[in-house]
């Protein structure tokens, strides 16, 4: 399998999250669905949102969101109604002027990516400025084919892992990471809030005694006392079903996501 | 990730699935299977495999499980000659009687087995989507059988046509709970029961109700619905005087049907034909006819043929039938269909009431609308070859259909 850990995409995004870590605080992965609450707000949120979080992941909407809760399903099928795709968020991407300087993820399911065109879609992605993607539900072992491609234009694929993750397979998936290592925090699906129990601390700190790059943590991640828990056990913490719900009530995401770092 | 395929690929495509190769090693049926799954679910289906490379042939699993389908389920389900059908169509047809297995449908053959199987692998708990309601009634029965806790998802749609069943599920002591997300049917199901697996991988076993779904359950459900063809091979040989010319089975998510065809794949003379639900139409939204009309990705775990749009998103679907309204398939038979062993075709909505209507009126029996799209296809072919031998699987009874059949072939004549 092709390793594009010194790739451009995979560097960009760990030389982000270290940049923060540098400053003493966790770095921002602040996560939103494309073209939510209103597509034609789309570059203008995200202009808003990189202009404080570290990295920024979007999401593709898609109609079957398996590994994630209300807000991210309701956020993903109001994008649709509105007619929301893959080539319109590249081309809107692309667009853009001036560019976000926090590094791009795109967070898609497998069936939008296969439908663009995998022989396609790197070149498209690396064109609109795209450091990486992360897909929640292509396992490591399915992943060659993506990889590769992605590989072949210097773009990362992000790879999670979880708490019921056993040990070789952690070790394994952490050898193999690009950009940084989606630790899970919980089973379950995104946007519930979890407390962060003691258990959680140790399994990030298993996690990133294996990992040769940056641990980032998400799933129900959604105040600050959250973060300033687990500042210092990893190295960026990821935002999203809160932040998706300050976009739909209107509310200011650049006042949300300072809220949340320790020192904002 | 191919999509067409040669002849020569299809040739190749069959021996190896005739060789019994498929799944190999990664789950997959030449291009389709596989498993696309969040990463929280790997270490649970890795021991799901486990599990089923361990019991699956264990003699005293198979004895228990044939045990419990000798006394509990009623098999085996008997092979009727239709005399009434076979003169209207000037073959000869022969139905296979899985409305006849407790709980009315073939869907308990799979329920029994991966719930004695959940049993030994530990589970606390079960969690089961539910269409028609046939599986989840099934589930349920199985869970009350083995004493487990059972959850059943059931699209809010579906809830509302198929109300019989969600009576009988909570009779059966199962949690029923409406899905109003997503298209409020099959699929939402498969979602939000996926989503519940994924809050409790390590106690919640997932019980799936077709041969789809991430490896191993295509393999899986294949295997504990084959009893179905087994049983009609035999019975064809020693009733009919030997093997039919063609064998017909509906096709929604395709437990029947696989079950039905593939222990009669290496029968090279009989051909084996699965209908799809043709809804209103062709158009894309207005049926559920993915072999016909779709084209392959990746939905709730497998690659296989999907109806989605040309962003990757997957269509709304329709069928009078809720057992056959989903937009994926098995992906063995998105195989089967690549390598050119089984063709598939659809029966609309209104003709498969017509069959349902004539099935009724000709051998007394109410099958299932989801069962009554095969019907359409072997009358159909039937016309072409008079004096043939014909096999359905009528896979389920028609009583849970009621609620439809008021407004549909009923309307106006109470």
């Amino acid at each position: 399998m092709a390793n594009v850990s010194t790739g451009p995409g995979h560097a960009t995004i760990g030389a982000a999250i270290r940049a923060a870590a540098a400053r003493g605080e966790p770095a921002l992965v602040a996560f939103m669905t494309a073209g939510f609450p209103e597509r034609a707000r789309f570059t203008a949120d995200l202009a808003r949102v990189a202009s404080v979080a570290d990295v920024v992941e979007i999401g593709v909407p898609f109609t079957d969101p398996m590994a994630d809760g209300m807000t991210i399903q309701r956020a993903s099928h109001a994008a649709l109604v509105q007619g929301v795709s893959l080539r319109w968020i590249l081309e809107s991407l692309a667009a853009m002027a001036p560019r976000p300087t926090a590094p791009l993820l795109l967070m898609s399911y497998l069936n939008p990516l296969l439908a663009y065109g995998l022989d396609r879609l790197p070149a498209a992605a690396r064109e609109a400025g795209v450091a990486g993607f992360i897909v929640p539900d292509l396992p490591y072992e399915e992943c060659e084919e993506l990889r590769a491609a992605l590989a072949a234009e210097g773009v990362a694929l992000v790879q999670m892992v979880t708490p019921v993750t056993p040990p070789e397979r952690l070790e394994m998936l952490c050898r193999e990471a690009q950009g940084f290592i989606y630790a899970v925090t919980m089973t379950g699906t995104t946007g519930k809030a979890v407390d962060v129990p003691d258990e959680v601390i140790a399994y990030l700190e298993r996690v990133r005694a294996l990992a040769p790059i940056p641990v980032c943590a998400g799933f129900g991640i959604r105040g600050r006392e959250q973060v300033a828990r687990l500042r210092g056990h990893v190295d960026g913490v990821i935002v999203g079903s809160a932040l998706v719900e300050v976009l739909e009530r209107g509310d200011d995401p650049v006042a949300f996501l300072r809220g949340l770092r320790p020192s904002g | 990730m191919a999509t067409a395929f040669e002849t020569g690929e299809a040739s190749a495509l069959l021996r190896r699935e005739l060789a019994g190769e498929f799944p190999d090693a990664r789950g997959r049926f030449g291009p389709y299977g596989g498993r696309y799954v969040p990463e929280t679910l790997v270490p649970a289906l890795d021991r799901l495999a486990d599990g089923v490379k361990r019991w699956l042939r264990d003699p005293a699993f198979v004895a228990e499980v044939d045990a419990q389908l000798a006394n509990w389920v009623g098999r085996p389900t008997p092979l009727s000659p239709a005399p009434a059908l076979s003169a209207r169509w000037g073959a000869e047809v022969f139905l296979k009687r899985e409305d006849l297995a407790h709980t009315g449908a073939h869907k308990i053959n799979n329920a029994i087995g991966q719930a004695l199987l959940a049993k030994r692998l530990g589970a606390r708990r079960i969690v089961a989507e539910t269409g028609a309601g046939q599986h989840g009634v099934a589930t349920a029965a199985a869970c009350a059988r083995l004493g487990l806790p059972c959850t059943v998802y059931m699209g809010a749609v579906d809830c509302e046509r198929q109300a019989p069943n969600v009576g009988r599920m909570k009779l059966l002591g199962a949690t029923v709970v409406p899905v109003t997300g997503g298209d409020q049917t099959l699929r939402a199901a498969i979602d939000e029961a996926l989503r519940d697996w994924v809050s409790d991988p390590n106690g919640t076993y997932y019980l799936i109700g077709s041969a789809i779904g991430p490896h191993p359950y295509p393999y899986m459900v294949r295997e504990l619905q084959s009893v179905i063809g087994r049983e009609s091979r035999a019975q064809m040989i020693r009733q009919a005087g030997g093997l039919p010319n063609a064998v017909f089975a509906c096709v929604g998510g395709g437990s029947n049907s696989i079950g039905m065809f593939h222990p009669f794949i290496g029968d090279r003379d009989v051909q084996l034909i699965g209908v799809e639900a043709g809804g209103r139409g062709p158009a894309l939204g207005d049926n559920s006819a993915t072999l016909t009309l779709g084209r392959p990705g990746v939905l709730q775990g497998c690659y296989s043929m999907l109806l989605q749009d040309e962003n990757g998103q997957i269509q709304e679907t329709h069928s009078v039938s809720a057992g056959l309204d989903y937009p994926g398939v098995a992906p063995e038979h998105a195989l089967l269909l690549s390598a050119g062993r089984v063709s598939y075709e659809y029966a609309t909505d209104d003709e498969a009431l017509e069959s349902l209507a004539e099935c009724c009126e000709a051998e007394g029996i109410l099958a299932a609308i989801e069962s009554a799209h095969a019907f359409t296809g072997a009358r159909k072919w039937a016309a072409g070859n008079k004096g043939a031998k014909l096999l359905i699987c009528l896979s389920g009874r028609g009583d849970k259909d009621m609620p439809t059949l008021q407004r549909t072939l009923l309307k106006g004549k109470l």
